[in-house]
């Protein structure tokens, strides 16, 4: 079936089967391959991105259902940072990006984007949160190499940065 | 891993979607938010062969206040409800219960329609709706029927809907009277192990993970109704229950988990 779905500011018209995760559609149509396929049943949010400027697991969500939508992913982050005049730093990114490389808030980098999109929606819906906030808001997203630490630290630095 | 196809539609209404199942007949499922149906249909627990998704109807999505209720469209999303400021301030405790689902990228998709019909005994709304004493308004070819929570859920993920109908809002009463919500699990985002609803300060119990549906502690209601303590009808909960046995916890934890859970609730409600 046709599907047109706004990716990072492009429109992608595609037939799919309706079957289609959109996780799958992102990575093996459209070619984006930032977003990661973790568990592939909705517990650890490698795969989470962001649908109309919320976050949501694109393993758990039918390409068909995003016709209409529009979407970020990793990709597109430091784009919308630099619309809205947030970007920062030598490589323009958006501020969360910028945090986690400051905060070493990756070890090996398979949640990374997933944390990224989950921290900026979070943040959106919680712009001074508490240390113990942050750690509920990231609850759908899962770290194997347990680096929750400085993670929590890169989201409150943002924050900070923020107020 | 990749679900067994299926054809998909759009509704454009309600009615619309009731006539395609209609038409469709037992192989259709509707789809909301699809993060009850979806990880069902990809372990392939699940394989209907039709899907007509409802949630599109963005006229099912609302929380108004009336008449002593709130009536609460189907196609409303936890972090609606998590939200509300109506809720906020008329029903605080379904407010805090739906802040309680998954994390918050499933609140972004699960809507409360979803989730009753979804009728899985370990979640948290569907008991927070029954100790509420609310109402599930379904819609059918012949227009539109109110079914009580209580007459709601008949067995393990079943309900009182028919083929042919849907879900199109859920009424709970206007009621900010003593509450809590307790959720015991182990992990982040899981489902409750065992929990407790308590509403309307112990009028309403009910308990999650403690039989095949979403159940109401009668025995506790009954004692708190003639004047026991807390912790005497709170020793009750788990009476004519049979709870499941799983991974996480054989019966005999859960019975125990039933009344010491029943216990903080009331307790807490009490204030």
């Amino acid at each position: 079936m046709e599907v047109s779905i706004t990716v990072n500011g492009s429109t992608h018209s595609s037939d799919v089967e309706p079957r289609t995760l959109l996780v799958h559609h992102l990575r093996d149509n459209i070619g984006l391959t930032g977003t990661n396929i973790g568990c592939d049943s909705s517990s650890c949010g490698a795969c989470t991105i962001h649908m109309n400027g919320e976050s949501v697991k694109s393993c758990t969500v039918l390409a068909v259902q995003a016709d209409g939508q529009e979407l970020t992913t990793i990709e597109g982050l430091a784009a919308v940072a630099e619309s809205d005049g947030t970007a920062t730093g030598d490589q323009n990114w958006h501020p969360m990006q910028e945090a986690f490389q400051n905060c070493h808030a990756l070890q090996c980098g398979y949640c990374t984007p997933g944390m990224v999109m989950a921290s900026t929606s979070f943040l959106k819906e919680n712009p001074n949160p508490t240390e113990e906030q942050i750690r509920e808001g990231l609850e759908g997203n899962l770290c194997r190499c347990t680096g929750y630490h400085n993670i929590v630290k890169a989201v409150q630095s943002v924050a900070g940065g923020a107020s | 891993m990749i679900p067994a196809a299926f054809d998909y539609t759009v509704a454009e209404s309600a009615e619309h979607a009731v006539q395609l199942l209609g038409e469709y007949g037992d192989e259709a499922k509707l789809l909301a938010g699809g993060h009850s149906l979806i990880p069902m249909m990809k372990y392939r627990l699940a394989t209907p062969t039709q899907l007509v998704d409802v949630g599109r109807l963005s006229d099912l999505s609302y929380i108004n206040q009336e008449n002593g209720h709130v009536a609460i469209g189907a196609m409303t999303r936890h972090r609606d409800l998590e939200t509300s400021a109506v809720l906020a301030e008329a029903c605080p405790m379904l407010a805090h219960v739906a802040s309680l689902v998954g994390g918050p990228a499933v609140r972004h998709r699960g809507t409360l329609g979803g989730t009753m019909a979804h009728a899985d005994s370990a979640s948290d709304l569907p008991a927070a709706v029954l100790a509420l004493g609310g109402t599930i308004v379904a819609q059918g070819p012949n227009g539109r029927r109110e079914i009580a929570a209580t007459d709601f859920f008949t067995s393990y993920f079943e309900s009182a809907l028919a083929a042919d109908e849907m879900i199109v809002e859920i009424k709970v009463p206007a009621n900010t009277g003593g509450w809590n919500y307790q959720k015991f699990n182990r992990r982040a985002q899981d489902w409750a192990i065992v929990g407790v609803a308590v509403a309307d300060g112990g009028n309403g119990v009910a308990l999650v993970n403690m039989g095949s549906t979403p159940l109401r502690a009668s025995e506790t209601e009954a004692a708190l109704a003639s004047g026991a303590s807390a912790a005497d009808a709170a020793a009750m909960a788990a009476n004519g229950t049979t709870p499941p046995e799983d991974l996480n916890a054989d019966g005999a934890y859960r019975t125990h988990l039933a009344q010491v859970l029943t216990r903080r609730a009331l307790e807490a409600a009490a204030g």
